[in-house]
């Protein structure tokens, strides 16, 4: 278990390097920085003085391990054009993007799966086939489409829900929540449903193609021979085995329900990190591209390395060897 | 009177059936028409008997049992006919009353015991909820019965290994679970399908006495499905022979084997290889020089993981899969090389093709090692049979061009008309017409595939072919005129051939000299005759003893 | 020898389509015909884009403010007559949805080609050779796959715009944003194609041809290509709708193409400036085309995964 975990733990950090090296040549070599922090008017002196200060004269090794150890620490330089440290402003936006991806994370797993089982289990069913279509429409329907169409209806003609920003928030010092007040909780539904619509899709269409493929496997067909209540073969044969290798994708998808938002939060105008992106591409901010990067690369490997570890504790095949014949 | 009440029923148990089937038909509605998987098939089981199915593949026989224990794949059904339990019909179930009855009544054993238990429960639970589901007995008490039917099934210190993953056992292992698992509720009728045909020989004799003891001890009658003729010759009471859906003959085993009276059955034993088969004799006595010699051949296989796992100290795992090989094969003539899985025949196979680059050790043809010198004659004069005909043709490409791909890649012709007119040699000899050349693979049989295969071995003019189980994966039918179209291409073009096979008999028929591999390790050799009438070493013994052979009528 | 004969001819390519599973479940499948019908229509509008458009909506000469915000099927106050309305530059919303087609449809269609031209070597690649070099390929495609394709796109069309000098975004855009989606979509067929190639490469055919001395190239592309084409077509349709919908994303960010030039993303960017003060149309329309193109396409890619998978027939 230990050596497994370190494999893993080794993996992570290796796959937190290369993304590393490729912010940091994003920082250092597109377009210019020295250019893009001191505006036009600027003189050559401040040109050279500012080089040196940033250590663009140094090697190329040591800028990559300066690069790194600001990394660590959370220090990704200025924003070209908010003139703000990037730390400061991905932690003041990151409650609100992680509030809106864990609420439609969790929307899309448990209707995505139910669904997904239960289409798996009535094939034949109108309802399945009702679901499975509109799930096609659900993947057709770009979300900024879905965004604007929830906002026209919910918002502009019915006029029950906000239309954009996240309503009142609680500053509990280390973090700005909008889910304890009315306004905030309001604010979050369109949004949250948006973002969660092309996952659900595609988690319930994932655990209905592995359910399908397992309840297709001998042990099924046995389980039947002997006897067993369809309940038992359904949800304890079928469905547990069907979540072994839901669980990995799955957990990937929601990983990254937090970079999707980028989308949710343009239309919505959500204050998030993922709008902070869109706004820092479109001037290319590199600084904010950067930090960004990592960010994402960083949520991706923790929960890559819980996944692994679920993993491993589901499937006896993992976690026992082979005893000896 | 209650006393003779109590007789009376007890001779009416002992003469009804377990099972009747009345005039079962099975149809699957498809897009070309309805497919009649079985045709008014009508058999009784008596209790404690074991019925042998006999059939090739399509005989109908596997949806037979499907048909009696109600699970049949949709979109086929039971369109006439009636299964009768103990004179009582069930076929008619509602689905949940069927269900109780499955396992309860009629349990079921499948072929392959990789896949017939669920890899994420413990093999304990699996029986445990088997025997809960059916009798009112307690959580501590099921697991009481299912210890000890682990014991019965001959799992060596059951009380421990209740606890362990199905991955944790072999193949072997596995089966005896399964069978453990298919009598915990203690059925009346034990359907077991093909239950022996993915083990090695030496297990299947195993797990068959085990089947056989286990059913007998709880009374159960078995219902034998299987093509080896061999193995109902071992074990059954009466067989009954299908084909096509329908059943061709019934009777005791000892009769249909030895005095078949339908023509079907006939051809069919005549075309079953046996162990005490005469030995061949060529048109042509083979030369006694060597066209192949294999000298000291070696492969490891390196198991021992990724860089990782050494970097945390992992000692490295080195499999000689084969070890420390030798044996030449005379111009003219048939080597059999027969073991079980995994004892490297096939690794062998593909050192003397240039598949795998052997360890140590060299092969050499006509006196040059095919890995140095002979490297490039190498492509030419050896050439190579497999196992699975679905497999070995290009699926998208059309015979003709599949059978000329040698002549192209070796530019062994010039020219469109030149290259086709040797394809249509060619593919007559191998008895298919020429206009098979423009059509799929897909379109012909498992047998005409083969055929289409040794053609293509063929087309570059061999010198020696190796043959890699090339029957296993065919009928018996269809492997007797593979077998003899083999023979008479071996006489009429001079060609040497290793032949690969798990199957004794096959090369009991086939070879001139036969080589016993066990674990990578050559055990013995010799000409067939000596081999297998006087083996030498125990497990050549072990063999030849424990295969199922139609001259073994109990 | 009772297989000496056959006696069923060989049938020829047409005779073999019209014969074949593929086309029966066609045939069986009401919504993939209708699918087929309304993605080949879209595609032929948007091809003839400039002989059935009504009006050429990018001429600045045939431009009239005073065209603008017409509501559907009605005329303007110059006498122009708009089936869908038009803009608020008097634009015909009509022709500017067929003109935006063609654009969504090209940088798409680019895209996916570029995507499957990387993946499908790769994949056959990284699948025949295996080692350290399949372990390298794979695992840089596990990583991009785990990110969402807009946010790699987004990614290096930010890295473009600092490389390319501002004066030449506008005529570059285009075939930035088909590099950006290419390479954010060429991991799955990377993938598909690599597990088909080493499905195909332990297969006894391929043995038969390294036996005879076949060099590895032309094993990979005469035996193993065409064997994987089915999974790799089906992708490609799937691909070619997630590609749609990725332009149109990007473009609706204000990162895709510009309004010059303007793809169906554009128009819905522009059109919902005017969602809230009632011009609807401008917005409805170009949405319910990009819908529909992508719902036809990703339905036609539905059944085919469907009739190519041998096991559902």
């Amino acid at each position: 278990m230990l050596s497994f975990i370190l494999k893993r733990l080794v993996q992570s950090v290796v796959v937190m390097l290369v993304v590393a090296l490729i912010a940091f040549m994003l920082f250092r070599y597109v377009g210019d920085p020295v250019a893009s922090m001191l505006g036009q008017e600027s003189r050559i002196q401040d040109h050279d003085a500012l080089r040196e200060r940033l250590g663009l004269n140094d090697p190329f090794y040591v800028q990559f391990a300066n690069f790194i150890s600001n990394a660590v620490r959370g220090e990704f330089g200025i924003s070209y054009r908010l003139q703000q440290p990037v730390s400061e402003l991905i932690a003041s936006r990151l409650p609100a993007t992680i509030e809106l991806a864990f609420a439609s994370a969790l929307m899309a797993l448990v209707i995505g799966v139910t669904l997904g089982v239960m289409s798996a289990l009535k094939p034949r069913s109108i309802a399945t086939a009702l679901v499975m279509t509109l799930s096609l429409v659900g993947v057709s329907l770009p979300t900024f489409l879905i965004g604007i169409g929830l906002i026209y209806v919910f918002a502009v003609e019915l006029q029950w829900l906000p239309s954009f920003g996240r309503g009142a928030v609680v500053d509990l010092g280390w973090w700005k929540t909008g889910l304890l007040t009315e306004s905030g909780l309001r604010s979050l539904i369109l949004p949250a449903i948006t973002l969660s619509l092309f996952q659900l899709t595609l988690i319930m269409r994932l655990v209905r193609a592995e359910m399908l493929e397992v309840l297709r496997q001998d042990y099924i067909k046995f389980a039947r021979a002997r006897g067993l209540s369809a309940r038992t073969i359904n949800f304890g044969h079928a469905l547990k085995n069907t979540l072994v290798p839901v669980i990995t994708i799955t957990g990937l998808q929601l990983g990254s329900v937090i970079a999707f938002a980028i989308v949710t939060e343009t239309v919505f105008q959500w204050p998030g990190v993922g709008s902070l992106f869109v706004n820092s591409v479109q001037v290319v901010d590199v600084p904010v591209m950067a930090a960004y990067l990592m960010f994402i690369a960083f949520v991706f490997v923790v929960i890559n390395l819980i996944v692994d570890i679920l993993y491993y504790v589901v499937d006896p095949r993992l976690r026992i060897g082979r005893a000896a014949q | 009177m209650a006393e003779i009440m109590e007789k009376a029923a007890a001779t009416e148990a002992a003469t009804t059936p377990v099972i009747s089937v009345r005039g079962v038909t099975v149809d699957f509605p498809l897009r070309r028409g309805n497919f009649r998987a079985v045709e008014d098939v009508s058999f009784d089981i008596m209790p404690g008997e074991v019925l042998g199915v006999v059939g090739e593949s399509g005989a109908g026989k596997s949806m037979t049992g499907s048909a009696i224990i109600g699970l049949i794949e949709p979109p086929g059904r039971i369109t006439a006919g009636e299964v009768l339990l103990h004179g009582k019909r069930i076929d008619n179930l509602p689905p949940d009353e069927m269900q109780k009855l499955r396992g309860k009544r009629i349990g079921m054993v499948f072929q392959d015991p990789l896949t017939s238990l669920n890899p994420l429960y413990r093999i304990g639970d699996q029986i445990v909820e088997t025997i809960r589901r059916h009798l009112p007995v307690s959580e501590a008490e099921a697991r009481e019965r299912a210890i000890g039917l682990l014991r019965e099934a001959g799992i060596p210190s059951p009380e421990d290994r209740i606890d362990a993953y199905p991955h944790q056992f072999s193949g072997g292992m596995r089966q005896r679970v399964v069978i453990a698992l298919a009598l915990a509720a203690e059925p009346e009728l034990i359907i077991a399908d093909e239950p022996t045909s993915a083990l090695d020989v030496s297990v299947q004799a195993q797990i068959i006495k085990v089947l056989k003891r286990l059913c007998e001890k709880h009374g159960a009658a078995v219902m034998l499905i299987t093509h080896d003729m061999g193995v109902i010759a071992e074990t059954a009471d009466r067989m009954i022979v299908m084909n096509k859906g329908r059943i061709v003959e019934t009777g005791k085993v000892g009769d249909i084997i030895r005095r078949p009276k339908e023509d079907y059955t006939i051809k069919l034993i005549d075309a079953i290889p046996s162990i005490t088969d005469p030995i061949r004799v060529h048109e042509k006595p083979p030369a006694q020089t060597p066209l192949v010699e294999v000298k000291n051949l070696v492969r490891d296989f390196d198991l021992s993981g990724s860089m990782f796992d050494r970097l945390f100290g992992r000692t490295a795992k080195v499999v000689h899969a084969v070890d420390d090989v030798s044996f030449s094969i005379r111009k003219g003539s048939t080597y059999g090389l027969v073991g079980e899985s995994g004892s490297g025949k096939s690794t062998c196979a593909r050192m003397m093709v240039g598949l795998i680059r052997p360890t140590a050790g060299e092969v050499l043809l006509d006196g040059k090692d095919i890995w140095q010198a002979g490297a490039f004659e190498r492509r030419r004069k050896v050439q190579m049979i497999f196992q699975d005909p679905y497999a070995s043709l290009n699926p998208r490409w059309r015979v003709g061009d599949i059978v000329a791909e040698p002549i192209k890649a070796l530019g062994l012709a010039s020219g469109r008309g030149e290259v086709e007119d040797r394809v249509a040699d060619l593919l007559e000899r191998v008895r298919l017409d020429a206009a098979s050349m423009r059509k799929f693979p897909h379109e012909f049989s498992g047998g005409q595939r083969q055929r289409i295969a040794i053609a293509r071995a063929l087309s570059s003019q061999p010198e020696f072919i190796v043959c890699d189980e090339p029957t296993s994966a065919l009928d018996v039918s269809v492997q007797a005129q593979v077998l003899d179209l083999m023979r008479r291409l071996q006489d009429e073009f001079g060609l040497t051939y290793l032949l690969i096979s798990h199957n004794l008999a096959v090369v009991r028929t086939m070879a001139d000299d036969v080589g016993v591999l066990n674990q990578g390790k050559l055990v013995e050799q010799g000409p067939v005759d000596k081999v297998f009438d006087s083996p030498q070493d125990e497990y050549t013994r072990m063999l030849l003893s424990s295969v199922p052979d139609i001259s073994k009528i109990v | 020898m009772s297989e000496l004969t056959q006696t069923a001819k060989p049938k020829g390519a047409v005779a073999r389509f019209f014969d074949s599973d593929v086309w029966f479940s066609f045939r069986r499948s009401p919504v993939t015909i209708v699918a087929a019908t309304v993605a080949v229509s879209l595609v032929l509008a948007a091809l003839l884009a400039p002989w059935i458009a009504p009006y050429n909506p990018f001429n600045p000469a045939s431009l009239n403010l005073m065209d603008g915000f017409t509501e559907p099927l009605s005329e303007s106050m110059m006498g122009n007559y708009f089936v869908f309305g038009s803009d608020n530059q008097g634009r015909d919303v009509l022709s500017t949805i067929l003109y935006g087609s063609r654009v969504s449809l090209f940088v798409a269609v680019m895209a996916t080609l570029f995507a499957m031209a990387i993946g499908i070597s790769l994949g056959l690649s990284a699948g025949y050779v295996g080692g350290v070099y399949d372990s390298v390929v794979m695992r840089i495609a596990d990583i991009q796959l785990s990110f969402p394709a807009i946010l790699i796109a987004l990614l290096i069309f930010g890295v473009a715009r600092g490389i390319i000098p501002p004066s030449q975004h506008e005529s570059m855009a285009v075939w930035v944003l088909i590099i950006a989606i290419g390479l954010a979509n060429w991991a799955q067929f990377a993938r598909t194609v690599r597990g088909a190639t080493m499905v195909e490469r332990q297969k006894d055919y391929v043995s038969a041809a390294r036996i005879m001395g076949v060099n590895p190239l032309r094993i990979l592309v005469g035996h193993v290509l065409p064997n994987v084409l089915g999974p790799v077509l089906v992708i490609a349709t799937i691909g070619l709708a997630l590609a749609i919908i990725e332009e149109a994303t990007l473009s609706f960010l204000g990162v895709g193409v510009p309004p010059t030039q303007p793809s169906l993303g554009t128009l819905i960017r522009i059109g919902q400036q005017f969602l809230f003060s009632g011009e609807w149309w401008i917005l409805f329309f170009p949405a319910v085309t990009l819908v529909l193109l992508a719902l036809s396409v990703n339905l036609l890619g539905d059944w085919l995964r469907d009739a190519l998978n041998p096991r559902l027939r």
